[in-house]
């Protein structure tokens, strides 16, 4: 049994070897790094076991260490160590098969169980920092709990104090309106006294004057008197008249007369002021009302026809009114008749002009968002054009430095000999050969041209032929046939169908035609200036330029209504320029109704100028 | 601009007849009257006593001398100078005295105003009434000189009796419901009465020529009201000056308020120009100073301190003066307005910010232009005939306003002319101005040169 253990605990160790290196082998993931450590840390362990296993099986006792590992494993569900008993009576033998089976598989768990005990303890590890990190977050989470609370309970002090401070200072209003009320009582009430004692003292101060006046007066004052020379004539030339009781009353009715006479008189010249008033006016309504139809009638039929119909026949129904009220000469009328007419009609051309104008508001800011786009588009593209321009220039200045550089080296090299004329003279040919070499390229690109459209021209007129050709020919196999069958109708369909194929090639020669011409437009281009500008002018028209300008015109127009429709609050400002300048130079006297005259001057020469400036565009 | 030569003069009685021929002033005891054109005496009359008191009669034909002191009353007539007429009042005292507008008459108010007395010039007969009541303005005729409006006081109340002036007939009587009636004015048309009350209580009352009331106006309550009142020339406007600072625009028509004109210390509207008065050069040494300025806040101004006119920038704080709250009287509120001859104008003055002058563009009901003086303003006065605005502050210069620009003139002359006061000639070509004991008479260059020629003088733009 010795040496029996010997041989397989070598046995053992290779097989775990083989086993690390499997491993390894199999899984070369940086796990595996620590798969290995493992297995290395568990080698001396296996050690320790097996130093454990020597104390637990002796020399002595194999076979009870046997037997009671057999007993252990069979528990375990293992198959028995031993072999089956051939007979009851025979010893039982040791199955080194099924110790090696068992070893392996025992084993086997081992490695699955010390697998699973790192993943377990990996696990642990992952389950130990989330719970580390769950009780931070917790901690955290019942700090703020802690300091949300505290808030509240600030905040909810804070209102308190507010709510304390409301009640006390409502507290205060209350005691101060009573306290207002308590004054102005008083004031009243010591108002009422002083007028009393007031009432009092006068009366007092009146009986005092009373006895004054009949000390003073009733005794004969001699001194009382006027010492006149003579008496003179009255202002209006009448002589004073003797006072009766008769001429009393009468005077007193004449008195009343001229009164009411006088007041009268005040009343008319109101009454006439207010007319003339009234007048302008009505003037002035009838004349907005004109011009307000004016203004919109030509919107209403262009634009407004389809929009709104009604506000176009309220339109058409008020310019029929005021026609009439116009024949009816309406000034003559009274107020009431004529007033509800005018102010409807009046409130309804505004409405529809208000909303005029603010859709036309709306048009101009959205044309204004358009054409910020559309600039930004074009801009680029116009970018592009312009830089290629410039680079275009760049390299002709460039050619042109690089001559001038030349003539100038040729210039030094030969400076003193040469004749400035001579120099000159070679400059001009120099300019002059630039230019021919220049039209000489031209004339070949557009030589270039002819010829490409003269063989495409030939192309076509090759192909003309050769279908000429064919129909030719179907015609003359055509006629053949109708020759031969001249009675039958069934050949007319094929009529037909020869007659629809001859179709293509006339519609090819129209595109053929077609296609040459806008080649013979090019060259006219290329001959009047550089190839790729116009083609990029003609690339970028085509965006529907005719399209484009309505819209500019209808902004232009539009934009020059608005204006006209803003003069009033354009005409303040021309006003306060008016106004400082006349601070600045008052030294020119001017009185305040030939400045109004001249404000309104500037107002509107002013406003012209801006109509006028907006219309230029 | 050219200037007369100085004359004498005392209590600033010195007046242009209504026909603009003479030019009337009072040295002492004796009455001057003089050609308004040439300056040559025309007439000398001696009074009594000392005059207090001087009035052109509306025809221009005779002139009052009263003499309170005496209880006296002189007319002189400037076409008979050897007609004299004197009235003596007696024991019963003279407080006032005033032509009637046919220029026949004369109203004397006795002390402690027991009757006025109706002194007739063309008969012996003389007329009473009684129970005039003792306030500002209590009496007020019509422009065209037939009606006579008259504040009483009856038994605790306030009446207004309205007499026509041709036979002093009553020909209206009613109360007032005022408390303490303070004033009363026709309005220039003669067909509207505005009657105010006392400064306790905000009201104005605005009766038809029959006595029918035809409309009240009070603006706020418990503070202290009307200060100044003035019409329209064409009667059109009705403006009242209160102690608030404000001056409300009542219109004829629904004698409703149009707008309120506030005078706040800061002028913040840029559209309003501010003419600021700078003094040019330090006043000069002491000596010159003959007539103290009596207030603390006034700037010495001597005769030969050059200032002259700047447009401030706006905004622009005006000075103030805080008004003692203790005092009774105020200095406080719109105490001085008047409107140009064409109503085009509303000059104010807000007796806290004494040193300015607001001037109301009425037709556009704005702040037009400010006039800010060094010294406060003592008067100021429309030309009759056209808007421009002349104004004194007691110091050695004239100022004037168009709407042209501002003129500040000194008054050339040995020694200090202080200007207090200042009239006008019914013309508009001329104009007195008056100071404690003399007064000069300022020519103003027609219509087409005025400009010029006041820059080209000593006027400073």
């Amino acid at each position: 049994m010795g040496d029996w253990m010997t041989v397989t605990e070598p046995g053992l160790c290779a097989e775990s070897n083989n086993i690390s290196q499997y491993t390894s082998e199999t899984k070369m993931s940086p796990s595996s790094l620590y798969l290995q450590q493992v297995l290395c840390s568990s080698i001396p362990l296996s050690k320790n076991v097996h130093s454990f296993f020597s104390a637990f099986c002796t020399e002595e006792n194999i076979e009870q260490s046997i037997s009671y590992l057999d007993q252990e494993l069979t528990t375990f569900g293992f198959p028995s160590l031993y072999e089956e008993p051939k007979s009851k009576e025979a010893k039982r033998e040791l199955n080194i098969v099924a110790v090696l089976n068992c070893m392996n598989e025992l084993l086997v768990l081992q490695r699955k169980n010390l697998l699973a005990q790192e993943n377990v303890e990996t696990q642990n590890l992952k389950l130990g920092s989330d719970m580390d990190h769950l009780q931070s977050c917790y901690a955290k989470l019942k700090e703020q709990l802690e300091t949300s609370r505290r808030e509240i309970i600030g905040l909810q002090e804070r209102d308190r104090q507010l709510q304390c401070k409301n009640r006390n200072l409502h507290q205060l209003l209350k005691n101060e309106k009573d306290e207002v009320q308590k004054l102005q009582n008083i004031i009243a009430s010591r108002a009422t006294q002083y007028n009393h004692d007031m009432k009092r003292k006068e009366r007092e101060y009146n009986k005092l004057k009373e006895r004054l006046h009949q000390l003073v007066m009733n005794k004969k004052d001699k001194k009382i008197a006027m010492d006149v020379l003579n008496y003179v004539g009255r202002a209006d030339g009448k002589r004073g008249s003797w006072r009766t009781g008769k001429t009393e009353a009468s005077f007193f009715l004449r008195n009343e007369d001229e009164m009411y006479k006088i007041l009268l008189n005040d009343y008319e010249y109101r009454q006439k002021q207010i007319l003339m008033e009234n007048a302008e006016l009505k003037k002035v309504l009838q004349q907005m009302k004109k011009e307000m139809i004016s203004l919109l009638s030509p919107q209403k039929k262009k634009p407004r026809e389809r929009e709104d119909e009604s506000t176009g026949t309220v339109i058409s129904d008020v310019e029929e009114d005021a026609g009439e009220l116009s024949r009816e000469s309406m000034w003559d009328l009274s107020c009431e008749t004529v007033r509800e007419q005018l102010t409807n009609s009046i409130r309804k051309q505004w409405r529809i002009l208000k909303s005029h104008v603010e859709k036309l508001d709306n048009q101009v800011s959205k044309v204004h968002l358009e054409g910020f786009n559309d600039e930004d588009v074009i801009s680029r593209q116009d970018h592009e054009q312009e830089t290629e321009k410039l680079e275009l220039e760049i390299q002709q200045c460039k050619e042109m430095i690089k001559t001038q550089q030349q003539l100038l080296q040729q210039q030094f090299a030969t400076a003193c000999d040469d004749d400035t004329t001579s120099l000159l003279r070679d400059c001009y040919l120099l300019e002059e050969k630039e230019r021919l070499k220049e039209e000489w390229s031209l004339f070949k690109e557009q030589k270039k041209n002819f010829e490409r459209e003269r063989r495409s021209f030939t192309e076509a007129a090759i192909r003309l032929g050769l279908e000429r050709k064919a129909f030719e020919e179907e015609r003359a196999s055509w006629l053949k046939q109708q020759f031969l069958n001249m009675t039958t109708f069934d050949h007319q369909n094929s009529e037909n169908v020869k007659l629809f194929s001859a179709f293509p090639g006339s519609s090819d020669q129209d595109n053929l035609t077609v296609h040459s011409r806008p080649r013979q437009k090019k060259l006219h281009s290329v001959s009047h200036g550089s190839a790729i500008c116009t083609s990029k002018m003609t690339k970028s028209l085509p965006a529907s330029p005719t399209s484009d300008f309505c819209q500019t015109r209808s902004y232009v127009s539009e934009h020059s209504s608005v204006n006209v429709l803003n003069i009033t609050p354009e005409e303040m400002k021309p006003n306060q320029v008016g106004r400082e300048c006349s601070n600045q130079t008052w030294s020119v006297a001017s009185r305040p109704r030939s400045q109004e005259g001249c404000y309104s001057g500037c107002s509107l020469t002013y406003t012209n100028s801006h109509v006028e400036k907006d219309d230029l565009p | 601009m050219n200037f007369s030569e100085v004359f004498k003069l005392s209590s600033l009685l010195c007046k242009f007849s209504p026909d603009g021929k003479y030019l009337a002033s009072c040295v002492q005891y004796r009455l001057v009257v003089r050609d308004a054109s040439t300056l040559q005496i025309l007439q000398l009359y001696t009074c009594l006593d000392q005059v207090q008191h001087m009035e052109w009669s509306a025809d221009s034909l005779f002139i009052l001398c009263a003499m309170y002191k005496r209880g006296l009353v002189q007319v002189w007539s400037l076409e008979q100078p050897e007609w004299h007429c004197k009235i003596d009042e007696g024991s019963a005292g003279l407080v006032a005295s005033c032509w009637s507008p046919d220029g026949r008459h004369i109203l004397n108010t006795t002390e402690f105003h027991l009757r006025i007395t109706v002194w007739s010039l063309c008969t012996k007969s003389v007329s009473y009434i009684k129970y005039p009541k003792a306030c500002l303005q209590g009496i007020t005729f019509t422009r065209d000189g037939r009606y006579m409006a008259l504040a009483e006081r009856r038994d605790c109340k306030d009446y207004v009796s309205i007499l026509v002036c041709s036979d002093w007939q009553l020909l209206r009587h009613f109360d007032t419901d005022t408390q303490d009636l303070a004033g009363l004015e026709w309005a220039p048309n003669g067909c509207v009465l505005a009657v105010w009350d006392t400064c306790l209580e905000y009201k104005m009352l605005l009766y038809s020529l029959d006595g029918r009331l035809l409309s009240v106006f009070c603006a706020y309550e418990w503070s202290l009201g009307i200060k100044s009142v003035a019409w329209s020339p064409s009667s059109q406007f009705l403006a009242i000056g209160s102690y608030d600072g404000k001056v409300r625009l009542l219109n004829h028509v629904t004698w409703k308020m149009i707008t309120e004109f506030g005078h706040p210390a800061a002028v913040n509207n840029p559209k309003t120009v501010v003419y600021k008065e700078a003094k040019k050069s330090p006043p000069l040494a002491l000596g010159h100073l003959s007539f103290p300025p009596s207030r603390a806040g006034a700037c010495p101004l001597t005769a030969t301190a050059e200032s002259r006119y700047e447009v401030a920038s706006v905004p622009v704080s005006l000075q103030t003066l805080k008004p003692a709250a203790d005092r009774a009287n105020p200095r406080m509120g719109v105490g001085m307005l008047a409107f140009s001859a064409d109503s085009y104008f509303l000059a104010t003055r807000n007796d806290n910010v004494p040193n300015a002058i607001w001037v109301w563009d009425i037709q556009k009901l704005r702040l037009f232009v400010v006039l800010e003086q060094l010294s406060p303003v003592r008067s100021f006065q429309w030309d009759p005939q056209q808007p421009r605005l002349a104004l004194c502050t007691g110091g050695g210069k004239v100022y004037l306003w168009s709407p042209a620009g501002c003129v500040s003139v000194q008054v050339p002359g040995e020694g200090d002319f202080l200007v207090l006061s200042l009239c006008w000639h019914p013309s508009g070509d001329s104009l007195a101005l008056l100071s404690k004991d003399h007064f000069c008479l300022c020519f103003l260059e027609t219509k087409e040169g005025t400009g010029a020629a006041a820059g080209l003088r000593d006027g400073h733009v």
